[in-house]
């Protein structure tokens, strides 16, 4: 028997599972970005809606057979990549300066 | 008569003033006098050019237009100069003294940082007094006016570096912006009732008038009122003392024989006006001889020595406002002419003093100086001799025949003005034993430095003293064999006048032998008044109490000038001051609502909206996931 592709191990779970999957990790992501006050807890919540976008992205490619969905994710997940080396550097140099990762500090900014 | 001649006489000045205006740091001192005076000397000479040219023409008056200048409506004002016996006599007094003057103010002003300013402003003057005198109408008269007000302003506070100086020049600039708002009413009421503002249209109609028209009377007032700012007569003489801060070639010029008597010019051009209006010239006459001795009854106890030729001024205006209200206008014009000799010349030879003096003006700090300044000397001896109306100097023939018209028109004033030249021949002679008799009172460093002045101040000086000695024989009376040579050559100008008025024209009627009392009787006053001070001053050598001294009641009123500025001060300078205070604060008040509190509104507004920037990340995270959401469901409610 020859082996089953990706899409079709894709599709053996139904398309409403995906949707419901990724729109949980999503809030999860949200709530993560609103409640927690962690610096790098915040951040790995951002990667978390970000992933969530990406596995919907996929679903979709698959039950569509459409492929640039998934030049897409690729986008997504360079740029992240980046935006993860640029944010971590940020929290590094937020630590030197104050000595904590709370961001209820870092209210210099108002008006 | 050439146009192009009558056009430079004005303009030659406005050059000199554009040439030393406008390169003053540049030009060197020398040539700043020499463009300076040659600008006055050749205004003289046109003046005298077109003086013979106008003889010579049949002494026609005439009206020469240079150009439309405002045309509104009916309202017609050309810009046209006209010439006829008043303005060239004045364009001789005011070229021919101005340009004495500005020879004089090489020497006078030699060391003076600001010479090429002083030029210029001069010069600017002649300008605008020249306008004023050769204008065809009230509002070519009105520039000059307000022209020689600016000039008087800016030569009175020359030395700017002195506060009380500029404090001078801006009490002269206000206190006759009252008559010059008087003078423009004036005008104003003219154009109302006739229509036009040249002078040969205006008397015509006015000649339809019956004598005492109320519109007249107005009209007649509010110019007096101008002339009363411009000619320092009471109660708007107290600039002019004051206007001594200035240098004195200045006061020689402007403030003695020329600007001040712009308020005699005009009433003389108005005769038609003023003759239609007896009542006008009762006020007139009664301002006049109450100017003449309240001014020379402050003179008696000044000190400096420009303060007392300064009331003398003011006083001697007030001899030619009486004589402008008894009719005797002719007589006033020769006052004039010869207070323009004497008083330039008096105002000269302080200055000569003065410079002698190293800037002294306290005449308790003089005497003795006939020795050191010989020429200065004979001939403020020679002004003083003319002012105090002794025979056969300038100021005799002048006085006596404004007394004597004074006399047939109301006795009181001839009596008046018989013990104000009582009070004009003492105090000028106490100001002439004390400052030239006696011993010298100064420092030893003054007594040391005291020199006759340059020959460009002395030629001057003895120009003026031989016109102060002989100028009066243009106007010798019938009663003393003359002809009065000024008076038939003016008689033209009051041709119009006799038509409306001829009773007020008619013949003198004294005669000769009382002509003669009245005159033995000034005369013998001024006599008297001068042998008093003589004994006083010479005999005597009485030398004016120092300021610390107490004086008693009566002298000390009259030495601080009868409390008149303070008075002026506490009546209307203070309580304009604080009313403009309480309007200021009140104008403050309603414009801080509306100014300040848009502002408030705005800033109070922008404050609420701050505090949504709490600087919180979480907050602003927060805020934009409701955004997303409120976006989403806004779209999906819609769709």
């Amino acid at each position: 028997m020859q082996e089953p592709s990706i899409p079709d191990i894709i599709q053996l779970i139904p398309l409403k599972s995906y949707l419901i999957l990724s729109t949980a990790l999503f809030v999860i992501g949200i709530l993560g970005v609103l409640i927690r006050r962690n610096a790098i807890v915040i951040f790995m919540s951002v990667e978390l809606m970000l992933n969530s976008v990406n596995l919907l992205l996929i679903a979709f490619s698959s039950y569509k057979s459409d492929p640039s969905a998934q030049v897409f994710v690729f986008f997504i997940m360079a740029v992240a990549a980046a935006e993860v080396a640029v944010g971590l550097a940020i929290i590094v140099m937020i630590y030197r300066n104050t000595r904590t990762i709370d961001i209820g500090f870092l209210n210099k900014l108002k008006g | 008569m050439p146009v192009t001649l009558l056009v430079l006489i004005p303009l030659l000045p406005l050059i000199g003033f554009l040439i030393n205006g406008i390169g003053f740091r540049h030009i060197p001192k020398g040539a700043v006098g020499l463009i300076g005076s040659l600008a006055a000397l050749g205004s003289f000479a046109a003046s005298v050019a077109v003086l013979l040219a106008f003889k010579e023409g049949g002494s026609q008056p005439m009206i020469v237009s240079l150009f439309d200048w405002i045309k509104v409506g009916e309202l017609n004002i050309p810009f046209s100069f006209q010439v006829d016996q008043l303005s060239l006599l004045m364009l001789m007094i005011i070229t021919g003294v101005g340009s004495l003057i500005h020879i004089y103010s090489i020497g006078y002003m030699k060391h003076d940082p600001g010479f090429g300013k002083f030029f210029s402003f001069l010069n600017l003057f002649l300008f605008f007094m020249l306008l004023l005198v050769l204008g065809s109408n009230y509002v070519i008269m009105f520039i000059g006016w307000e022209g020689v007000g600016l000039c008087s302003y800016l030569l009175i506070g020359f030395w700017n570096k002195n506060t009380d100086f500029n404090n001078a020049a801006r009490k002269a600039f206000i206190m006759n912006r009252i008559g010059d708002l008087g003078f423009l009413l004036g005008i104003f009421t003219i154009i109302h009732a006739f229509g036009s503002v040249e002078y040969t249209e205006v008397f015509r109609q006015a000649t339809g008038l019956p004598v005492g028209d109320h519109v007249v009377f107005a009209i007649t007032m509010l110019l007096f009122v101008g002339a009363m700012g411009k000619s320092a007569q009471i109660p708007l003489y107290t600039w002019l003392p004051d206007a001594m801060a200035g240098p004195t070639p200045v006061s020689a010029l402007i403030h003695a024989a020329t600007m001040v008597t712009a308020g005699i010019y005009m009433v003389i051009r108005s005769n038609v006006l003023y003759t239609l209006a007896p009542e006008t010239l009762e006020i007139v006459a009664v301002v006049g001889a109450v100017t003449a001795i309240f001014a020379a009854s402050i003179g008696l106890l000044q000190n400096d020595i420009k303060k007392v030729l300064a009331y003398s001024t003011v006083s001697q205006l007030g001899y030619m406002f009486l004589g402008l209200g008894v009719m005797a206008y002719s007589a006033s014009m020769f006052h004039v002419i010869t207070h323009a000799f004497f008083k330039a010349l008096l105002f000269l030879g302080a200055g000569s003093v003065i410079h002698a003096m190293s800037d002294e003006q306290d005449i308790r700090f003089m005497g003795g100086l006939r020795k050191k300044l010989p020429i200065t000397f004979i001939t403020f001896a020679v002004a003083t001799w003319a002012i105090a109306g002794l025979p056969p100097f300038a100021g005799f023939f002048s006085k006596d025949e404004i007394l004597a018209h004074a006399f047939e028109h109301n006795k009181l004033l001839w009596g008046i003005g018989v013990l104000g030249s009582a009070l004009t021949s003492f105090y000028m002679f106490r100001l002439l034993f004390l400052t030239f008799f006696g011993s010298f009172r100064g420092t030893h460093e003054q007594e040391h430095h005291l020199h006759e002045s340059p020959a460009a101040m002395t030629i001057p000086l003895v120009i003026l003293a031989l016109l102060s000695a002989v100028g009066g024989f243009i106007g010798v009376p019938e009663a003393l064999g003359g002809t009065h040579q000024l008076a038939e050559f003016m008689s033209p100008l009051f041709d119009t006048a006799r038509q409306v008025n001829p009773e007020a024209f008619a013949a003198t009627a004294l005669t000769h032998s009382e002509e003669w009392i009245l005159m033995a009787v000034s005369v013998a006053v001024a006599l008297i008044a001068a042998v008093i001070a003589y004994v006083m001053y010479i005999s005597r050598s009485a030398v004016p109490a120092p300021e610390s001294e107490a004086r008693t009641g009566v002298e000390n009123v009259v030495y601080h000038k009868y409390y008149i500025d303070e008075l002026y001060d506490t009546v209307f300078v203070k309580p304009m001051k604080s009313l403009s205070g309480v309007l200021s604060s009140f104008g403050e008040f309603v414009i801080d609502l509306f100014v300040e509190g848009t502002g408030k509104l705005v800033k109070g507004l922008s404050n609420l909206g701050r505090q949504t920037q709490t600087g919180s990340i979480g907050y602003y995270v927060f805020a934009m996931v409701v955004g997303i959401v409120v976006i989403l469901f806004w779209n999906l409610l819609l769709n």
